[in-house]
């Protein structure tokens, strides 16, 4: 009953300090490969794997879970405030952890923020609730929360569909900065922002990962002809 | 013409809804105030003796025994009732949830008679062994009526959970909290205004119930010192007396309702407070 391949004959590798971008139209499963590499496809009922996806070299299913999601953040489409102050979403991956002086913690969040190119607009309203900020603070907000657990790769789904330009280049300034420092994947709708922030590019289509090459690569002289009429406009 | 007729209509009804509040409350009041300005509200609602044949109406012991059996139940109601209403929302597998629910909301549909003659046939004895006494007593009332809140609290605490934006849960999860982490930190602070809500409208059902508590509450007449005494609620007093009652006694009894409105109507007004959403 309901059963539907979802994603098939996926084999990707994503190199450490590098921007990748997952592409492709909708219903192509890019959400759904971020959701299996942290498991969080695992709070939906009925959902069924084969493969392996390692991280390192330790297949993700091996790792404590909470371990897992602090390695590989991922980053929604909606930004997503937990109820209460600024302050205290970013310091709640943290504080999960128990292991935090309050000086400590006033760091971590002030290095979060300004990672994350927030902190110069709410250091002087971090007790004021993060749901009045504006679209795309939240969004950077998310980013700096995701940040204060340290991870390793951050995912990205979808981050600037609903913001602005201005916000939009906000976020992209950001990913290309901390590149020294984290792994990105991102999913997204704009082939544009794909060709501006990538270093490689994934095109997806239908669950197959069609082509996966070097973004000048993929956006001037793509091997697969469908991969051609996405990119160009023509498909998607 | 037609919607304007169906329109006026449904006003109409919704209004003799209203109405029928300010009624009862008029009835009740009409009958309970001479008295008690007769004899005085704080001798009414501050002295112990309840006399009526010798002029005596003191209602304290009913308004703290109401309030004792009350508290002590919305204490075992609430914390079953939540319990369960986060097992069902979080952790429960589906199938589980498809049984259990339906079966909670029978506990509603129990007469609260049934929950009365279980609670002498078993509770009673339990308790009469297990902690001496009469058995009768606060913590037996208490016991009952918590049981038979808990589809009222289950019910309402469940929908305030499941109203959390899911997005909130995954924000959570992706940033590495377990799924208790996640219920704790976040589920429960959203839905806070939702089960506090469920709690509130829980009390209101247990201090209004009196069947089940006249049967197993022993109904004496004194102040209630431990929980192992017997105690009249302000509810047990009306049902037991009014087939009796004349003149002066009954409009002292109609006076007991008057404090039970008041107090149900203070509870009321407090749930609509919290449960509204906050801006």
């Amino acid at each position: 009953m309901g059963k539907r391949l979802i994603l098939r004959g996926v084999n990707l590798d994503i190199e450490a300090n590098t921007i990748v971008s997952v592409i492709g139209p909708a219903h192509s499963g890019k959400t759904t490969l971020l959701r299996v590499i942290n498991r969080l496809i695992e709070t939906q009922r009925e959902f069924m794997r084969s493969g392996d996806v390692l991280l390192d070299d330790a297949e993700v299913r091996r790792l404590d879970i909470d371990v897992l999601r602090r390695r590989v953040g991922l980053i929604f489409a909606t930004p997503v405030p937990l109820p209460g102050t600024i302050f205290d979403n970013i310091a709640y991956g943290p504080r999960l952890q128990h292991h935090h002086r309050r000086q400590q913690l006033a760091d971590l969040v002030e290095h979060s923020l300004r990672s994350a190119f927030l902190w110069d607009e709410v250091k002087d309203r971090l007790s004021t609730s993060a749901l009045r900020l504006s679209g795309g603070q939240q969004q950077r907000l998310c980013i700096a929360r995701t940040i204060a657990v340290d991870p390793e790769v951050i995912m990205m789904d979808e981050p600037t569909s609903g913001l602005d330009p201005i916000s939009t280049a906000q976020i992209e300034t950001a990913m290309r900065e901390l590149k020294k420092q984290y792994t990105w994947v991102l999913v997204t709708n704009n082939t544009k922002q794909a060709a501006r922030v990538s270093d490689k590019v994934a095109f997806f289509l239908s669950g197959e990962l069609i082509e996966m090459g070097e973004a000048a690569q993929i956006f001037t002289k793509p091997k697969d002809p469908r991969t051609d009429d996405y990119v160009s406009g023509r498909i998607g | 013409m037609r919607e304007k007729l169906i329109e006026k209509g449904l006003l109409l009804v919704a209004f003799s809804a209203v109405a029928m509040i300010f009624l009862i409350a008029y009835l009740i009041f009409r009958e309970g105030v001479p008295l008690v300005a007769k004899v005085g509200v704080w001798d009414f609602i501050a002295s112990t003796r309840w006399a009526p044949s010798k002029g005596s109406f003191g209602i304290l012991p009913m308004i703290v025994g109401s309030l004792e059996v009350t508290l002590l139940a919305v204490i075992i109601g609430a914390t079953l009732g939540l319990s369960c209403a986060m097992f069902l929302a979080e952790f429960a597998p589906r199938w589980s949830v498809r049984i259990l629910k339906p079966m909670i909301e029978l506990l509603a549909g129990i007469p609260s008679v049934v929950y009365g003659f279980i609670g002498v046939v078993v509770l009673i004895p339990f308790i009469r062994r297990t902690f001496g006494g009469p058995g009768f007593s606060v913590l037996a009332a208490a016991i009952i009526l918590g049981i038979m809140i808990l589809p009222t609290v289950i019910a309402i605490s469940l929908d305030a959970l499941n109203a959390v934006p899911p997005l909130y849960k995954e924000g959570s999860l992706a940033l590495g909290a377990t799924r208790w982490q996640t219920l704790h930190r976040v589920v429960l602070p959203a839905a806070r205004s939702g089960i506090i809500a469920a709690f509130i409208l829980g009390m209101g059902r247990a201090i209004g119930e009196t069947m089940a508590v006249i049967m197993v509450a022993g109904n004496a007449l004194t102040m209630p010192t431990s929980l192992l005494q017997p105690v009249r609620t302000l509810t047990s007093n009306i049902a037991l007396e009014m087939g009796y009652a004349s003149g002066d006694h009954q409009a002292a009894l109609f006076a007991t309702g008057m404090v039970l409105f008041v107090i149900i109507a203070i509870l009321n007004t407090i749930a609509l407070v919290i449960a509204r959403p906050r801006t």
